[in-house]
């Protein structure tokens, strides 16, 4: 059995110790908001906060990720809370998909980053793809999260 | 019991508008009164098959196209609701399944807006006017003295009633005929920002997307497919792959041969989508390359050059084009080259499919609902009556989840399995076996007088076409995917268009905005050719193409106005600061395009750093006609300009002995965040019809880059992706 702390929740489950999280998560525990984009931590779609940092949970077997605070986009944490509301406030999604992971991406970023410079958002949300084309928004989304939080 | 009289037949047509409705009258009698049947044992009122309110107020709006980010499920209800004076907060939107009763529910084509304004705002009316009537009745007084608004009728002594009060009586009510629309200045949600209905639910992760969907005892499935297109299976080994903690079973996939039928395999069984992808992996298959073995990118994009150097088949022609050549002062050659190209959606092709009773229940992100559902019913031999195709939002569509075979795939395998089983494509899967965008190879003459006229113009294209998907064979375009070219607006005396036999060697289909990527990338960058020879600025030589104000000349019910394309042309300039003095180094391209009925330009500053180009912004216009919301429009825009980077930049699909080389988004590239342009989107104020918002926007893309990159540095590139020219 593998312990999996998930959103401040302990989950025991019987796998195959290889298996990455995403499929854990999507397949077994049933948290499905994180998502399958590409399997080979390319787009970004599956990221979830591990210890508060960005991971392709596509990449990470389960094995190694007992004793790990997991977030996923169904979890609470302060920024992931403030940015939902600005994404919600710039309309940014279109299909939707990507969306998780780049709240995800952009919750770590502000972790660690509170006053990012374009070009600290860039860098960070490079790792996330969205074929819809959102980017102008999801930016706008970050700096204006950023600046409410500052404000505040 | 409610009469069944106020959902008759006869109006539910007519209030769906159908062109089609012998095709219904044929079909659907069996399946209206099953749900109308539904409907009334909740005594609901139901003016139509679109609009539920119920006695508590909560108003049920049903969503008959697919939500795949444009927000047509926002869109069209909002419409009704609108022409309903219903309070969008009560508001709730259902899919509806796969079902000819709801009309064409095909999402492609930049259509649904454009199609289904007019009966939604009918509709939408219609059950106004019986709220209106119902409260007149309730009250005892005249109608005139009684107003809709914000889901209550109000009297005019003040007294008021909420909607969920009026179904009662409401139902009881003849559905009338000839209802009044409102005046477009007392529109409240068409033509303003509404959010996206499902926006909650996607920020929180609770949106269930087709790879979302769960039912019990579900098992998961990933098919290996011949790397060749339409290549079979000769043998295989699945011994290895029984041993993998999860797989549960290795089920042989047959061909399917239609144009959505499965291209066959071998599937992997399992308890989770890890445990399919590795059993895939681990099977061992002797293939059948078949007839496409041979087919190479590379050397079949020379033979296409070679093609359109040739004399092809005359499709439209006008004036004499070999005495405007011989009498012109500078003739003016060039090919052009444009590669395949594949969707990915972020979301891979999906689908559960579930067989059980001699029925089937299907859920998948789909653009063509009932398209699956046939798939599947013929497949099965059953009616498609005991077929129901839930339609999940999708992760994306552009064109890929227009063409089921995906469900097809999942409904073989329950069928073998006798239970649900989802089909998940690796990324990989859904780059390498697609229904891809054609390549094409472009040929464009002009001859020019002294002055810097155009008097002549010769185009002559070849591409493999989409007709070969649904009649193998097929070696010359359709209609449709020459009409860009055919059609194009310019006022030159003497025109002819030409196509030249092209083979198909992969699954051809549509991708957003299909032929007319190509072709307009053609049109816009030879005609800024053109103003260089000439001497002319690029801007005020594509206006004299254009030529006068007009109506050209088309079978559409659209009218093609040339003043609206030189109008957004115009505009897009001076948004971007056409002509002003801009920052050293600095160049700004200008395309424009007439796709979907719509009117786009586009302009793109550039620069180039370190050999590489940099874009400092975007313009976008767009004509559209009545904006039904202005938010989706603007993101549609929006999008369009990455969807069109993504393409101008690294699209290409390449193929070695009939094998497409690319992989997944390492080598199918897709802009990203640091290389994504400031955009600015100006809507164009229209009392015009709706015409197309998801597709307009990305042919514009490519020419306009590559017109600033000329402007910028005196190269031209006259074939896609840029990337293989070094230039990004």
């Amino acid at each position: 059995m593998i312990t999996l702390n998930i959103n401040g929740k302990n989950h025991e489950i019987d796998a195959d110790p290889s298996m990455p999280l995403l499929w854990a998560l999507r397949d077994i525990i049933g948290y499905t908001g994180t998502k399958y984009g590409c399997g080979k931590g390319l787009c970004g779609s599956c990221m979830v906060l591990m210890d508060g940092n960005a991971v392709n949970s596509c990449l990470m077997p389960i094995s190694a990720m007992q004793g790990r605070a997991l977030i996923t986009i169904e979890g609470e944490t302060e920024n992931l809370q403030k940015l939902q509301q600005t994404w919600t406030d710039l309309n940014v999604p279109q299909c939707g998909f990507c969306q998780p992971g780049q709240l995800i991406s952009a919750t770590a970023l502000l972790n660690k980053n509170p006053k990012p410079s374009e070009e600290d958002i860039d860098n960070a949300m490079a790792r996330n793809i969205c074929r819809c084309g959102t980017y102008q928004r999801i930016k706008k989304a970050i700096q204006n999260t950023a600046e409410i939080k500052i404000k505040q | 019991m409610a009469p069944i009289k106020n959902i008759s037949r006869r109006h539910f047509l007519k209030n769906m508008g159908l062109a089609s409705g012998g095709l219904i009258l044929a079909t659907s009698l069996s399946s209206f009164s099953h749900l109308t049947e539904d409907h009334l044992k909740k005594e609901t009122f139901n003016p139509n098959l679109f609009i539920e309110l119920l006695p508590d107020g909560r108003l049920i709006l049903v969503a008959s196209r697919s939500e795949m980010g444009q927000g047509i499920r926002t869109s069209l209800t909002s419409v009704i609701a609108d022409e309903m004076e219903a309070d969008w907060s009560r508001v709730t939107v259902k899919q509806a399944t796969g079902n000819a009763i709801y009309g064409d529910q095909n999402t492609d084509g930049s259509k649904s807006v454009r199609n289904l304004y007019q009966s939604m705002r009918e509709m939408g009316a219609t059950a106004k006017a019986m709220l209106i009537s119902a409260a007149s009745k309730t009250w005892k007084v005249p109608e005139t003295e009684c107003v809709a608004e914000n889901h209550f009728v109000i009297h005019t002594s003040g007294k008021k009633i909420g909607y969920g009060d009026l179904v009662s009586t409401a139902i009881t009510l003849d559905i009338p005929d000839n209802v009044k629309l409102k005046s477009s200045k007392d529109f409240k949600y068409i033509g303003k920002e509404l959010p996206s209905i499902d926006i909650h639910d996607i920020i929180s992760g609770k949106a269930i997307f087709g790879l979302d969907k769960r039912v019990p005892n579900l098992k998961f499935a990933a098919i290996k497919r011949c790397p060749v297109t339409f290549g079979t299976v000769k043998s295989f080994d699945k011994t290895d792959v029984l041993k993998i903690p999860g797989v549960i079973d290795v089920i042989e996939v047959p061909r399917i041969i239609k144009p959505f039928g499965a291209l066959g395999g071998v599937a992997v069984i399992a308890t989770s989508t890890w445990a399919a992808f590795k059993g895939k992996e681990a099977l061992k298959i002797d293939w059948d390359y078949g007839a496409n073995a041979e087919y190479t990118t590379n050397t079949f994009i020379t033979e296409l050059t070679e093609t359109v150097q040739k004399p092809g088949k005359v499709n439209k022609s006008k004036g004499n084009i070999d005495q405007a050549f011989t009498k012109g002062d500078k003739l003016i050659e060039h090919t052009y080259q444009l590669p395949h190209l594949v969707h990915t959606p972020m979301e891979v092709p999906n689908a559960i499919s579930w067989v059980k009773d001699g029925t089937c229940e299907v859920w998948a992100p789909l653009q063509t609902p009932q398209a699956a559902r046939k798939e599947v019913a013929d497949y099965l031999g059953i009616n498609q009556e005991k077929v129901t195709v839930n339609v999940t939002l999708l992760g994306g569509g552009f064109g890929r989840k227009s063409k089921p075979d995906y469900v097809v795939e999942a409904t073989i395998l329950s069928k073998e399995i006798q239970g649900p089983v989802q089909v998940v494509w690796t990324r990989e899967d859904d780059i390498q076996h697609s229904y891809y965008h054609t390549t094409s190879a472009q040929y464009l003459k002009a001859s020019l007088d002294n002055s810097g006229r155009v008097t002549g113009w010769l185009h002559r294209l070849a591409l493999p076409t989409i007709k070969s998907t649904f009649q193998p064979g097929a070696n010359y375009p359709l209609g449709g995917e020459i009409g860009s070219a055919l059609n194009v607006p310019y006022d030159i005396p003497n025109m002819q268009f030409e196509t030249g036999k092209a083979d198909a060697h992969l699954r051809i289909g549509w991708l957003r905005s299909v032929v007319n990527i190509p072709n307009a990338f053609c049109i816009n960058v030879f005609s800024d050719e053109l103003a260089y020879e000439a001497g002319i600025d690029p801007l005020e030589f594509r206006l004299q193409l254009i030529g006068s104000d007009r109506i050209e000349k088309t079978k559409e019910k659209f009218k093609y106005d040339t003043a609206k394309l030189k109008h957004v042309l115009k505009k897009a300039a001076k948004n971007a600061g056409y002509g002003n003095s801009l920052p050293e180094g600095h160049a700004i391209g200008l395309a424009v395009h007439y796709s979907f009925f719509s009117y786009v330009a586009a302009a793109i500053e550039v620069s180039i750093v370190d050999n590489k180009v940099k874009i400092h912004n975007v313009n976008m216009v767009i004509d559209c006609g009545v904006v039904v919301n202005k938010n989706s429009v603007r993101a549609q825009m929006e999008g369009a300009v990455i969807f069109g980077l993504s393409l101008a930049y690294y699209g290409n699909i390449s193929t070695t002995n009939g094998q497409v080389e690319q992989n997944n988004f390492n080598d199918y590239k897709i802009i990203r965040m640091p290389e994504a342009p400031k955009t600015h989107v100006e809507i164009i104020e229209s009392e015009s019809a709706p015409t197309g918002v998801g597709e307009p926007g990305v042919p514009v893309i490519a020419p306009a880059l590559v017109n600033a990159i000329f402007k910028a540095t005196g190269q031209r590139y006259r074939s896609l992706p840029l990337s293989k020219h070094g230039i990004v």
